[in-house]
């Protein structure tokens, strides 16, 4: 029998370790609290705790499991809330969390869902093929997959019907014996689970968001940081890409964040339509919520139980993006646990495994050909949250060393109450050259063109500013006091989006493209303008770099007739201005 | 079980062989006989285990303790503290002992001072508002009901009178005074601050509904650690269970991390940022998570902590995790203190995360959520145009730069600015915000829907 000889803390030592195995789940004490092995020596088992260890003694019982930590993957996941190690929260006891809790997926394990199957017997099946369907929520249809591993000739099916995910839906005869199919399926989260052949990334994540849609896209099965200090809206960011990226399946993981915050999402997203399916956005999300006062083992393990969910609906075929929030939190999960381990401490503390751990979570992204054939994604969005603002902490750098996507948060933008606060200057996205096929075909031509120009705008503005700064912007010839309005254009009528505004909150691509064009067209006439001898001041007397700016509050989304009064109002004021200026002129 | 003497005392720390059945967390009872000193009674918690060995985290001094005089008592318990509504009204020291001279209560109930996290599907969003009555906060970072946010300080910026002046005026507005409470802790403060607070409190007529813990700058520094977590069981219990509406104001936060550091260092942790354990964040988050609303309750706990920034760095570990956990925060600004202007909140970096949902139409006026979001913007601009201005001369801007200038001095004087008695309406609050944009030309209000800008603006002066 195997008892508790020291604690401290979540980490636990346990007598007899040669009954443990590395990785293997145990129950600990009277009420049995779930850990996990993290080391064996001389004879001893040093276990973390995923749940308070106050009132734990020496002498109480350790019990192993034999399996590693894994998460029960069934129907009812959907919309429902899990704590970082796959326990539904909406079970786990009254307004605080009990110890001991038990995992089931949906915590209405009796609950029947109506099965619908699509094999018969002595049927040939192979892993990952789906055997029967049922719709888990109006936005979802849950697939029967066979597990990794497994496959054979079906012996038998229960028939179309009512089960609960713990019934036997059918018996298939492998190489290695009989296996039984249920509803629920479990699977290691620390095991990336397999597929076929990975794609190279080819089409983006499009998220209604302008600026990272236009300037910083991220494809489907990528990867992307959102770095920024405390209130730049790292979380308003990452729920407006929850809310409208077009994905099918989302995943949120609130990892050592605000409990307030879990409880808006789940108020939120309960009351938001889904514009593609027409039922509330939580239908199609899946949250783990470990705040920030929970036990700190858990939210070490709540990264891994979120990127196995959404792997798991990758393998049924889906598109699916994973919201880590935040993935700092997550790594100072690792440098406590590993201070109480009294291991050697690389870069501020933090652990020598910081940045493999780091690069073993986000190369779990990708676009795939899962195991049945089908096309999946998992896409990973990771908030970033350095302390003190400080990119070059170690946490920040290790993450940019293993995405592709960078979205800066800057708290002088933020401050101005500029959301979202992406700093045009700081991010990047390599996926652009990947994604250029996809948006030749879907934006037109002349998309690459007009993005190019537009970041160069931005980044002449960035420069004129400089010397602004110091001899006043009035002084300056008139052409870079044009670049400096239709950057202000670019940048409070593009870049800027009101998450609160009905029109405003989403953007469709089309829109975007059309809003891109336009503002070129509007910087093209305007330096005609010029040329023909007239001054700034004339165009920013005719108000005509506010009214695009009011375009994006323009509620018929994208329609060309929409549009065709900007177009119209931009030729008005040239004529207005350029006739007058040859009048003077006697031209 | 009790035991006589122990292997080793370390500054705060005790080291214990061969004690059987110690239980982790558990509370222990150390008795002193220290001869010239007299006895003492001390409390301490044990923090780990470790084979046969036991450390035992002591609250309070351990001068004049000896292997041979004291006693240590193992309870079996967590530290826990008694509580009944009899507490309104009441002092009590960093340990939670009675200390007004008043007698003691009689609890009804025993809570674990160290709470439990709330289940966040438990939870209810928060959405009302609560009026202090001070512009800058009402106007730009409104503080909603089961909301945490911190004010951000500096030694000398007068944090205390804008506290105090929020508890007076908060407490003044509650809709019915019966179900407000203020839950006030006190870690590491001068006695000067505890008396002004305890004047604020008789002056408002409030002090029956307030509770104070108390730990003095002189007080042992591992008690710093318990008096926050005593406060907060004490607000629990009066909001979940009494359904009352507590204002929790914690003073200093910086003082309960420097007790946290020298505790964390004498234990041989291995340090963070500035000496602060790795698991500050943690710790921080055990206790400002204890805010909010939940299920089956009709109370809430909003938490006012106020913490001094050393040297004024806000990328300090103390306000930059405590901006991590709270949602949002009050910073105060030395450089608008010497203008002269009170309250001297910085209205840029200062932020309520939870307004966004407890403002506008159905709650303050519809124009509130657009007019905050413009203030905001407008005073950035007036702030690139005064830095500007120091560089070319004030003659020298642009006539649009001129009138954000005057945007700027008007925003800092009238909004920002008021007395330490006056209670601004929100009817009056978002009015001064009017007049302070039109300054401005109505082209500039760029963060406005075009409708709102039509119904208030009516006109520039």
């Amino acid at each position: 029998m195997s008892e508790i000889i020291g604690i401290n803390g979540p980490v636990i030592t346990v007598s007899g370790g040669s009954d443990f195995c590395m990785a293997e789940t145990v129950k600990v004490g009277a009420s049995e609290l779930e850990g996990e092995v993290i080391s064996l020596r001389g004879g001893c088992a040093t276990v973390q705790v995923y749940e308070s260890t106050s009132g734990l003694k020496p002498g109480d019982a350790v019990r192993g499991t034999g399996v590693p930590l894994s998460v029960c993957l069934a129907p009812g996941m959907a919309g429902n809330v899990f704590d970082g190690i796959g326990r539904p929260l909406k079970s786990c006891g009254g307004i605080y969390i009990e110890a001991g809790a038990k995992k089931t997926a949906s915590g209405a394990s009796e609950k029947k869902w109506s099965v619908n199957f699509c094999v018969a017997p002595s049927e040939t099946v192979f892993e990952g093929q789906t055997i029967a369907e049922t719709v888990e929520t109006p936005s979802v249809v849950y697939k029967v997959t066979v597990p990794p591993g497994t496959g054979g000739s079906v012996l038998s099916v229960s028939g179309n019907g009512l089960y609960s995910t713990d019934d036997v839906l059918a018996l298939i005869s492998t190489p290695s014996g009989v296996k039984e199919i249920k509803l629920a399926q479990h699977w290691p989260v620390r095991t990336p689970r397999p597929c076929k052949e990975r794609y190279a990334p080819d089409r983006p994540l499009v998220t209604g968001q302008r600026i990272i849609d236009m300037l910083f896209p991220i494809a489907k099965g990528g990867t992307a940081a959102i770095p920024g200090g405390f209130g730049t809206g790292k979380t308003m960011t990452q729920h407006q890409l929850a809310k409208w990226a077009d994905a099918d399946i989302i995943v949120y993981i609130g990892c050592g964040e605000r409990g307030n915050e879990m409880a808006e999402v789940l108020e939120e997203f309960g009351g938001l339509i889904d514009p593609r399916t027409g039922s509330p956005l939580m239908d199609r999300t899946i949250l783990i919520a470990n705040t920030s006062n929970m036990p700190v083992a858990a939210r070490e393990a709540s990264i891994y139980t979120g990127i196995t969910i959404a792997e798991f609906y990758r393998d049924m075929g889906y598109h699916v993006a994973l919201m880590a929030d935040s993935t700092s939190r997550w790594a100072e999960a690792l440098r406590e646990l590993s201070g109480r381990l009294e291991e050697i401490p690389a870069e501020e503390g933090y652990p020598a495994y910081l940045a493999s751990r780091l690069s073993g979570f986000y190369e779990r992204a990708g676009y795939v050909k899962n195991l049945n054939g089908t096309d999946g994604s998992v896409t990973i969005i990771g908030a970033v949250s350095p302390q003190g603002a400080d990119f070059s902490e170690p946490v920040t750098q290790n993450t940019k060393r293993f995405v592709r996507c960078f979205w800066a948060l800057d708290r002088t933008l933020a401050y101005a109450r500029h959301y979202p606060a992406i700093n045009w200057i700081e991010s990047y996205s390599e996926y652009t050259e990947e994604l250029k096929p996809w948006y030749k075909a879907n934006a037109g031509t002349d998309f690459m063109k007009n993005r190019a120009k537009i970041i160069k705008i931005l980044c002449e503005e960035n420069e004129i500013l400089e010397i602004a700064k110091l001899i006043g912007a009035d002084i300056l010839p008139d052409e870079k006091q044009l670049t400096l309005e239709v950057a202000r254009v670019i940048r409070i009528g593009f870049a800027q989006q009101n998450a609160r505004h009905e029109t405003d909150a989403y953007t469709p691509l089309a829109k975007q493209v059309k809003m891109l064009e336009l503002i070129i067209y509007l910087d093209e006439t305007c330096k005609k303008i010029l040329a023909k001898g007239a001054h700034v001041d004339a165009l920013r007397r005719s108000g005509i770099f506010d009214e695009i700016i009011g375009l994006k509050y323009e509620k018929q989304n994208g329609s060309d007739d929409g549009l065709k009064k900007y177009y119209e109002k931009i030729d008005l004021v040239f004529d207005g201005i350029v006739n007058k200026t040859e009048n003077r002129y006697g031209v | 079980m009790e035991y006589k003497g122990f292997s080793e005392l370390n500054g705060q720390l005790m080291f214990l062989d061969g004690v059987k059945n110690p239980v982790f967390d558990e509370l222990v009872r150390i008795k002193a006989d220290r001869g010239v000193y007299g006895e003492e009674q001390l409390i301490g918690r044990v923090i780990k285990i470790s084979g046969g060995r036991v450390v035992v985290q002591v609250f309070g001094r351990t001068d004049g303790i000896s292997n041979g005089n004291s006693v240590c008592a193992f309870t079996g318990r967590p530290m826990e503290t008694g509580l009944s509504a009899d507490i309104l009204g009441r002092t009590f020291d960093g340990l939670g002992r009675v200390c007004d001279g008043r007698g003691d209560i009689f609890p009804v109930t025993r809570k674990d001072i160290n709470g439990s996290a709330i289940n966040p599907v438990k939870r209810v969003y928060p959405r009302n508002y609560i009026k202090t009555g001070i512009s800058a906060i009402d106007g730009t970072a409104t503080l909603i009901r089961g909301q945490k946010l911190p004010v951000f300080s500096g030694n000398g910026l007068p944090h205390d009178r804008l506290a105090a002046q929020i508890v007076r005026q908060a407490s003044a507005e509650g809709e019915d005074g019966k179900n407000f409470a203020v839950v006030f802790a006190a870690i590491g403060v001068s006695r000067d601050t505890m008396d002004f607070f305890r004047q604020t409190f008789e002056e408002s007529g409030a002090l029956s509904r307030v509770v104070m813990y108390v730990n003095l700058a002189s007080d042992p520094i591992a008690e710093r650690l318990i008096t926050p977590r005593l406060a907060l069981t004490a607000a629990e219990y009066l909001a979940f269970e009494k359904n009352m509406h507590v204002l929790a104001v914690i003073t200093d936060m910086t003082s309960y991390a420097e007790a946290l550091r020298e505790v964390s260092s004498s234990c041989g942790e291995i340090p963070g940022k500035k000496g602060y354990p790795g698991y500050l964040y943690s710790e921080l988050a055990s206790l400002f998570e204890r805010a909010g609303i939940v299920e089956g309750s009709s109370g809430s706990v909003t938490q006012i902590p106020i913490l001094t920034m050393p040297n004024d760095d806000i990328t300090h570990p103390m306000p930059d995790l405590t901006g991590y956990i709270t949602e949002g925060q009050i910073v105060l600004d030395r450089r608008l203190h010497l203008k002269g202007v009170y309250p001297p909140i910085a209205v840029l970096p200062s932020l309520s995360r939870l307004m966004k949902d407890g403002i506008g139409d159905k709650y303050t006026r519809r124009d509130h959520p657009a007019l905050a979001n413009q203030l905001t913007a407008s005073y950035a601009k007036a702030e690139e145009a005064e830095a500007l201005a120091s560089v070319i001369g004030l003659e020298e801007l642009s006539e649009t730069d001129k009138k954000y200038i005057a945007y700027g001095k008007m925003f800092e004087e009238r909004f920002i600015g008021q007395k330490k008695y006056e209670n601004r309406s929100m009817e009056e609050t978002l009015n001064i915000g009017w007049d302070c944009l039109r300054l401005l030309p109505k082209s500039e209000l760029n963060r406005m829907p075009p409708e709102i800008t039509e119904e208030f603006f009516q006109g520039e002066n």
